[in-house]
């Protein structure tokens, strides 16, 4: 990565996350919230790789584990969202060709995302996670994902993209 | 696939390191390093995030202004009929009266119980993804405001204070599944605990199987030990339908909460608690079986 798309990278997740904590969650919407974050994560996977990719999504999900208002375990993010910037960035080659192949990636990779983040919390005892949560909030996530994926993916991508022609670009 | 060896390996090494930070946190206690991690983040990300609220909040204000205004479309038209300075008047009227209503149903409970309060603004949201209902406010240590204090509104208990940087604070809402207070039936000396289950409505348990305790009886925290983590008095909601269990060693009830914790604003946090029990004399008057007639302590 140049430091261009280091910079860009860090810029981004970080005004995601923070619009993430101050906007978007405070909106009053039924279920889940759309995950800004991981829009984010997904479309500078997709342009950067999986190695890449994967470190970003580390990188990210640290930052949301220790945004406030957390209450999670410190590492959880990091580690589900690791593993979609790493998944991101297999779809490189693939993505460039259609809108539906990236949207149908935005819808799985959320998905996958609620599930881990469930999973994790399972496997070490959280008893915030329940069966019938689960399943209310990934619904939820992956539709207000799908809906909000048009207005954040292209953009990021696009701003990814020309950095990656011309470091000096930002 | 287009995997390489080093991709594998950064993968992999970034998979253990997260995994072994989740061990550590899901073991380490109160002052672990992570926990000062954590601390030192919400000195950085305090501000940051104070700052966009500060952005956020007006906008977010003139909109409830406008929809709190006009219930119907004549009320819209009458408006538009008004000079600017009677429209701006009227906008921003009603969000000043109600951010003045907030703060002065806070005073009133702060004055009837007794309980010394930092009133603090909420700046953000945990995201419902991660399943912990969290919020932060734009007080902190500077203000008096540390771990395991009280928080409540104008309407009662709102939940407790779990982590506190130098200008902002984490409060944990009631609603939370890790939450639980202990509870008293107001009017009454039966007492119980209360549990949030991340939904709408608590649970509540009686110790006396024999408790008589019906839909509509008003619960109350029932205070700790030096009122920390909750003070003693704060009304904290209605019994919307008890649970029948018939030869149960306890009473199960459901407890609607009267604070809206999904759409909270000013909340204020108690720093000081009160020198005596103030009993029931902030359960809401509305209801007609209130009346502040001191029973005998448990």
């Amino acid at each position: 990565m140049t430091t261009g798309r280091v910079l860009l990278s860090t810029l981004l997740v970080v005004t995601s996350a923070v619009l993430q904590v101050t906007v978007v969650n405070r909106l009053p919407l039924p279920g889940a919230e759309p995950d800004l974050v991981l829009l984010v994560v997904i479309a500078l996977g997709i342009v950067v790789g999986p190695t890449a990719g994967a470190s970003i999504g580390f990188g990210a999900g640290l930052l949301v584990d220790l945004l406030p208002p957390t209450a999670t375990e410190f590492g959880r993010w990091a580690l589900v969202f690791c593993i979609i910037g790493y998944l991101a960035g297999q779809i490189q080659i693939d993505a460039r060709r259609s809108v539906l192949i990236i949207l149908g990636a935005v819808a799985g990779l959320a998905a996958l995302s609620s599930l881990l983040f469930a999973g994790v919390g399972l496997l070490f005892g959280d008893p915030r996670v329940s069966g019938e949560l689960v399943v209310s909030t990934t619904v939820s996530s992956v539709l207000y994902d799908l809906l909000l994926a048009p207005f954040v993916i292209p953009g990021v991508m696009a701003l990814a993209r020309r950095t990656a022609l011309n470091p000096a670009a930002i | 696939m287009r995997d390489t060896r080093r991709t594998r390996i950064v993968l992999a090494v970034l998979l253990l390191t997260a995994f072994t930070f989740i061990t550590l946190d899901a073991r380490g206690g109160e002052g672990s390093i992570l926990d000062r991690l954590r601390e030192s983040a919400s000195s950085v990300f305090g501000p940051i995030e104070r700052a966009a609220a500060s952005v956020v909040n007006p906008v977010a204000d003139f909109i409830d202004g406008i929809t709190s205004i006009n219930s119907t479309a004549d009320k819209i038209d009458a408006l538009e009929a008004e000079n600017d300075e009677l429209r701006r008047q009227l906008l921003t009227a009603p969000l000043d009266q109600s951010r003045l209503d907030e703060l002065d149903r806070l005073l009133r409970v702060s004055s009837l119980g007794d309980y010394e309060i930092v009133p603090a603004q909420v700046i953000a949201v945990a995201a419902g993804n991660g399943y912990a209902r969290t919020v932060t406010v734009d007080a902190g240590t500077r203000d008096g405001i540390k771990r395991d204090q009280t928080v409540l509104n104008g309407d009662g208990l709102v939940g407790r204070v779990i982590a506190a940087g130098p200008g902002t604070a984490t409060i944990l809402l009631l609603t939370d599944p890790e939450f639980g207070v202990g509870a008293r039936l107001a009017a009454s000396t039966e007492t119980g605990f209360l549990r949030g289950n991340g939904r709408e409505q608590m649970g509540l348990e009686l110790y006396n199987p024999q408790a008589v305790v019906e839909e509509g009886n008003v619960v109350v925290t029932l205070g700790s030990p030096n009122g920390r983590p909750f003070v003693p008095g704060v009304p904290i909601g209605q019994v919307t339908s008890v649970i029948a269990t018939p030869g149960g060693l306890s009473r199960l009830a459901e407890v609607e909460p009267f604070a809206q914790v999904t759409s909270l604003d000013l909340v204020g946090v108690v720093i000081e608690p009160p020198r005596r029990n103030p009993r029931d004399a902030l359960v809401p008057t509305t209801d007609a079986s209130s009346s502040p007639s001191p029973s005998p302590s448990p």
